[in-house]
């Protein structure tokens, strides 16, 4: 292909008058970027959670926690799942008016998916405390310590989430919807969803093989 | 070129090494099929090092700047012939290699049984290996011979000619059992128990030491192997009987205390169950410790994606 | 429920003054030493009233230039600790024989090999190649920035605090014992309870952080901010090895920081990832950290191979040979790299075909990186070779890394690394890399791109003298190791069992006095240089005929890089304006848009060494107010909006006419 591009016919102008780029053309693609790196390191906990998570050293299973009844109770994960994806969902609709430049209705939206956030906080704080009631803690097993870490990681993520969105929301009500503070909204709502993606990977991979017999 | 026109360097290499070079002149078979396999590898290599060195030197002295004779050609950067040849080379290199690397991968596989003393010198059939069990301690090597009842520290010996099987462990950190001169090295650690196969060709005294870094007394981790004519080894055996001294459950926990420079010890009788508690990291702890009564009970409970290995592997 | 020490101190944690070794008279004289000169630099600075200069131009710059120099700094200086822990390991390899115990103990000895590895890797290599990355990307590809400038200083600082870390340890506790990889069951809690572990932990999270975001930047910088014209198979091969680069970082950093934080973990909060009890598995440990670490050491190489491209088709006055092949070549490298991370630990019982797969796999490489060293033959071939410092270095290269490349793929093979493992015939394959062809290429950028960068040459005597020792040096300081390596020596040995090895460690402490005197040589080129600025001024912008846009302006380049953004038309866009009579626009110039400085970067890094710090001794209480201030200084830089400023059109007409003056000068 050099050759090729050797071979064309060539335009005598060797600079541009106009400026070709400017501020913040590129935020989106670094988002882009780092999210998928955050990825691979939900990946890497995985696969630390493949390897060890069937080491219960003696300590408590998904089926069983050492009383005879079982670690993992789906219902409230479930329910979690869903509050997830429903927040994923009024993250988008909050983008959509965002796109419509209806501050107004973005801004109630981004607030109900943070209040859904909050609840699943909640959840999954109440799901640690019954599990430590039993004495599953993060420093029990390998196995816990291969599920905690996982689930501590996404919770961060949903904190750093919420913080985001006060933040957010302070600064469209300081300067509107800017160009920045536009971009800031779509970076959220790429941020959001890839929380819910990794969520539901969390539930089907975690908790779901966890029960499976 | 002829391959065998390189054999003219061995020699410069072997000046170079003097005549310690032990990894260059061992004395047990696999070691030694190791080596024809570095050599021949580097030769292999030398194919297109030497041509490729040569033209350098030729090219920066004949187009240097001030050697205005020679051709100038600013825009010339592309041959397909020459691109085949680029690639083409090394692809074929590496192929001849491949082939090699898959054959010893696994014929030199420390865990496959040894099948042959020396070249054309297949193992008698109805020869039972050497089994003797290493266990690695800071920062000591503990050798047991379960067959001969016996157990010596910082010290092992092998009749020549007879495959050896080194099972190994370790108790906390990782070490690597390397004995140059008749076999490459592998890993003994704890919680695991991993194999090495060899065989030992000449009587003579062998230097063995850890090749993993372990701490603090690391570099002191070495010991003399004895490679012994199978009477000699009978007497060695006797010898070490009348030593005395019983390897149990109390001896090992005091050889897990660390220690730097441990003198050799030897044990006339070994609790035969002690390696064994060993690898399971359970000497004289409660059954229920033991890392294959733990890994049992995690596969009862254990659920479809995660479920962990009983045996005591990885 | 942290590790029980009994009487941990509400307020210092574990530090106390035992933490400080005063009773060994040698580090206590080198904190001494490192306090005064840090006194002498401090009061020189404000005795020529340079501190605001220094905050404004370059602690808070966010211009790329300037980073990119900055990083270089950080790493010649780290060099120099590296090269002093180097030179004390082999002052005690050459005297511990025929029982002598050498003068340093184990205790010191596991912690020097361990910080020299760390410092060469983290502080010397990493900053190096991403200082160049930094200077020239932007440049060859006629940007006038990176795509986040203030996430470049930051990356910077918080690299600058993770280096400070590994130098605090020396004075302040102690430094890792474990080898550079840390693996446990050896760098656990109950192998190795002290700070040493957690100052290695914490130095290589935060840089590692850096790096991703390093990575991140650079990698949309190229994807976004080519000039017009300039299609991926018009950028220079040295932009192509900085993408590559880039992708793997962004790639294998993630899982650096799992395995660094989960050891934390282990180590912090009593978890069982790695431990010997519980569950845990030290294995994964190994795994995680090698699929981080082998492309690790392609990342570090990659950019040294773009470089010599750079070099070698400048010097020749010629095209590159085979550009296309040396585009696949890079991005196969890439690929195969993430492929064959189990050549760490062939020796730990995987299987015979695993092994295998993994060995034929990483020959391979050795295929597209004989097609590069083809490909820089060949570009040799009818072309005119001017033997400038640079050309010299890569011609060196050339053949070092031959050596480097055939111990390369020995190592490859699973039964000979059987034999080969873990010994120093490792260590030598490694330096061999390592100096010949990372840091030869380093040294070279640095002569080369110096004009760009300060306006003046360097002053070539010394340069010679800097690559006739290095080279020599490396040969005596590296092959008696190689044959240590034949011999069977092991490494990270402190004391030797057989005498008749001490010629061979002799020898090599000789070599590495030669290197020494490279690196003397070195440093005295600089001050030579800047003493001779005068003379050695750049005054065209194009002191070695160069090919690439950089060359196309002024040196030292100014703050906005291009007045105009320039149009592509051809790989090797300078060579092409060039040979097609592009005159230089000397009027219509325009304000130009650039970004503001920050002083968020060096703070919040600030805050980040500081929260390190009192976690490693447990002082939870500066952590939590550290890490409060961390957020509230992040947060609140998000509420900074205006962020950019114009350089004035009468500025850039007045920069741009002082070179129109100086080139009707010259000629
Ligand atoms: C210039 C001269 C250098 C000398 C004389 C030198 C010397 C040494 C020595 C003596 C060791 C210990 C070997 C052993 O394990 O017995 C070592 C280890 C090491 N060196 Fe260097 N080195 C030099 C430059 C470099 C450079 C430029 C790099 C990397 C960019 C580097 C990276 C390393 C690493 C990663 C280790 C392994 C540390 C460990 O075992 O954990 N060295 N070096
Ligand atoms: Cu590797």
């Amino acid at each position: 292909m050099a050759s090729t591009a050797h071979t064309e016919v060539k335009g005598d102008n060797f600079h541009v008058t106009e400026e070709p780029h400017h501020e913040g053309h590129s935020t989106v693609i670094g988002f882009w970027i780092f999210l998928m790196q955050d990825m691979l390191l939900f990946c890497g906990l995985f696969a630390i959670f493949a390897w060890l998570g069937g080491h219960y050293a003696n300590g408590p299973a998904p089926l069983d926690d050492g009383t005879g009844q079982p670690l993992f109770h789906l219902t409230p994960v479930a329910i979690n799942t869903v509050i997830m994806m429903v927040s994923a969902f009024t993250c988008s609709m909050g983008m959509v008016n965002i796109r419509k430049e209806n501050v107004g209705a973005a801004l109630r939206f981004f607030g109900i998916t943070a209040l859904l956030g909050l609840g699943f906080l909640f959840m999954q704080y109440r799901e640690a405390v019954n599990m430590a009631a039993v004495g599953a803690t993060i420093q029990t097993s390998a196995f816990l310590a291969s599920f905690f870490v996982i689930i501590f990681t996404h919770c961060l993520h949903v904190i750093a989430g919420l913080v985001w969105f006060v933040v957010l929301a302070v600064q469209i009500n300081l300067h509107g919807l800017d160009d920045a503070n536009e971009r800031r909204a779509v970076c959220f709502s790429m941020f959001w969803n890839f929380l819910d993606i990794t969520w539901v990977i969390v539930f089907v991979f975690v908790y779901l093989m966890g029960v499976l017999k | 070129m002829k391959l065998h026109h390189f054999y003219a360097l061995l020699p410069l290499a072997a000046i170079l090494a003097g005549c310690n070079a032990v990894e260059l002149n061992p004395s047990g078979d696999v070691a030694v099929q190791e080596r024809d396999l570095i050599l021949y590898a580097t030769e292999l290599m030398l194919i297109v090092i030497l041509p490729v060195a040569f033209l350098t030197t030729l090219f920066a002295w004949h187009y240097r700047h001030d050697n205005k004779s020679a051709r100038y050609e600013p825009e010339w950067h592309h041959s397909t012939p020459l691109e085949v040849v680029v690639w083409g080379i090394p692809i074929i290199i590496i192929a001849v290699m491949s082939v090699t690397t898959w054959k010893t991968a696994h014929t030199l596989d420390p865990y496959a049984p040894i099948t042959r003393l020396g070249p054309d010198q297949p193992v008698p059939p109805g020869t039972k290996p050497l089994v003797i069990q290493v266990v690695a301690l800071d920062w000591k090597w503990l050798f047991i011979y379960p067959e001969q009842g016996i157990a010596t520290v910082n010290e092992v010996a092998a009749p020549i000619n007879q495959p050896i099987e080194f099972r190994l462990t370790a108790d906390r950190t990782q070490n690597s059992l390397n004995i140059p001169a008749i076999a490459g090295q592998v890993y003994a650690m704890p919680t695991m128990e991993t194999e090495l196969h060899a065989v030992v060709n000449k009587v003579g005294e062998y230097r063995g030491k850890s090749s993993r870094f372990s701490g603090t007394g690391f570099s002191e981790m070495h010991f003399w192997f004895h490679g012994l004519s199978t009477e000699d080894f009978g007497k060695w055996v006797a010898q070490v009987k009348t030593a005395g001294g019983t390897l149990d459950t109390a001896t090992y926990q005091q050889l897990q205390v660390q220690s730097v420079s441990e003198p050799v010890h030897r044990y006339g009788s070994v609790d035969p169950q002690l390696y064994k508690l060993a690898v399971d990291q359970c000497v004289g702890k409660p059954g229920n410790l033991c890392l294959s009564t733990i890994r049992a009970n995690d596969f009862k409970k254990g659920n479809g994606l995660c479920r962990p290995n009983v045996s005591a592997s990885n | 429920m942290s590790p029980d020490t009994p009487h941990l101190d509400p307020i210092f944690g574990r530090l106390t003054l035992d933490a400080i070794p005063f009773q060994e008279p040698i580090l206590l004289g080198t904190f001494a030493v490192v306090v005064l000169l840090g006194i002498v630099v401090v009061g020189v600075v404000a005795y020529f009233n340079a501190w605001g200069y220094l905050w404004r131009e370059w602690i808070t710059s966010v211009d790329h230039k300037k980073i990119g120099i900055m990083y270089i700094i950080l790493a010649i200086v780290m060099l120099v600790r590296g090269l002093a822990d180097a030179v004390m390991m082999r002052l005690q390899q050459a005297m511990a024989f025929n029982g002598a115990d050498g003068y340093l103990p184990a205790h010191h000895y596991d912690q020097i090999f361990t910080a020299h590895g760390t410092i060469m890797i983290f502080f010397v290599a990493t900053p190096l190649i991403v200082g160049v990355m930094n200077f020239v990307v932007p440049l060859q590809i006629g940007a006038r920035d990176v795509a986040f400038p203030f996430l470049n200083n930051i990356g910077f600082w918080l690299t600058t605090m993770a280096a400070m870390l590994v130098n605090l340890s020396l004075f302040v506790g102690e430094f890792s014992q474990a080898g550079w990889v840390g693996e446990p069951p050896l760098s656990g809690l109950a192998d190795l309870p002290g700070v040493g572990v957690d100052y290695y932990l914490w130095a290589l999270q935060i840089s590692g952080v850096a790096t991703i975001i390093g990575g991140i930047n650079l990698l949309a910088t190229i994807m976004r901010m080519r000039a017009p014209g300039m299609t991926f198979m018009r950028m220079s091969i040295f932009t192509w090895s900085s993408l590559c680069v880039n992708a793997l970082i962004v790639l294998s950093f993630p899982f650096l920081t799992i395995a660094v934080s989960l050891l934390t973990l282990d180590r912090l909060i009593g978890t069982h990832f790695f431990t010997l009890d519980a569950g845990g598995n030290p294995m994964a440990y190994v795994n995680l950290v090698w699929v981080w670490g082998h492309p690790e050491v392609y990342i570090l190489v990659l950019p040294a191979l773009g470089l010599y491209s750079e070099f070698v088709a400048t010097f020749c006055s010629k095209r590159l040979f085979g550009y296309n092949s040396m585009v696949v070549a890079l991005v196969s490298i890439c690929v195969i790299g993430f492929i064959v991370w189990v050549h760490h630990f062939f020796t730990m019982g995987s299987g015979a075909s695993v092994n295998a797969f993994f060995g034929i796999a990483t020959a391979c490489v050795a295929i597209p990186t004989g097609v590069k060293v083809y490909n820089w033959l060949f570009t040799m071939y009818r072309g005119r070779i001017r033997f400038e410092v640079p050309m010299m270095w890569t011609i060196s290269f050339m053949f070092v890394f031959l050596l480097g490349g055939l111990t390369g793929v020995l190592n490859s093979i699973p039964a000979a690394d059987y034999v080969l493992h873990n010994g120093m015939m490792v260590v030598a394959h490694f330096h061999n890399v390592a100096i010949g062809a990372i840091t030869f290429a380093m040294l070279a950028a640095i002569d080369y791109w110096f004009p760009k960068a300060f306006g003046f040459r360097l002053e070539p005597f010394w340069g010679k003298v800097a690559v006739w020792s290095w080279t020599i040096g490396f040969f005596v300081a590296w092959m008696p190791i190689y044959v240590a390596g034949f011999v069977g020596v092991t490494r990270r040995t402190r004391v030797f069992d057989d005498p008749s090895l001490q010629p061979l460690y002799i020898i090599a402490a000789i070599g590495t006095a030669i290197i020494l005197v490279g690196v003397v040589a070195f440093l005295i080129q600089i001050y030579v240089s800047i003493v001779n600025r005068k003379a050695l001024r750049d005054v065209t912008g194009d002191p070695w005929g160069g090919r690439t846009l950089e060359w196309s302006i002024a040196s030292p380049a100014p703050d906005y890089n291009f007045a105009f953004t320039p149009v592509v038309h051809d790989v090797d866009a300078w060579a092409d304006m060039k040979a097609r009579g592009y005159k230089r626009p000397t009027e219509g110039f325009k304000a130009i848009h650039m970004p503001k400085n920050t002083a968020t970067g060096i703070i919040a890094s600030i805050l980040v060494f500081i929260f390190a710090f009192a976690v490693i001794w447990y002082m939870w209480w500066v952590a939590a107010i550290s890490f409060l201030l961390l957020l509230g200084v992040l947060i609140g830089h998000t509420f900074i909006y205006d962020r950019s400023f114009h350089i004035p059109e009468d500025v850039v007409t007045r920069t741009e006419n002082e070179r129109t003056r100086l080139l009707a000068q010259q000629g």
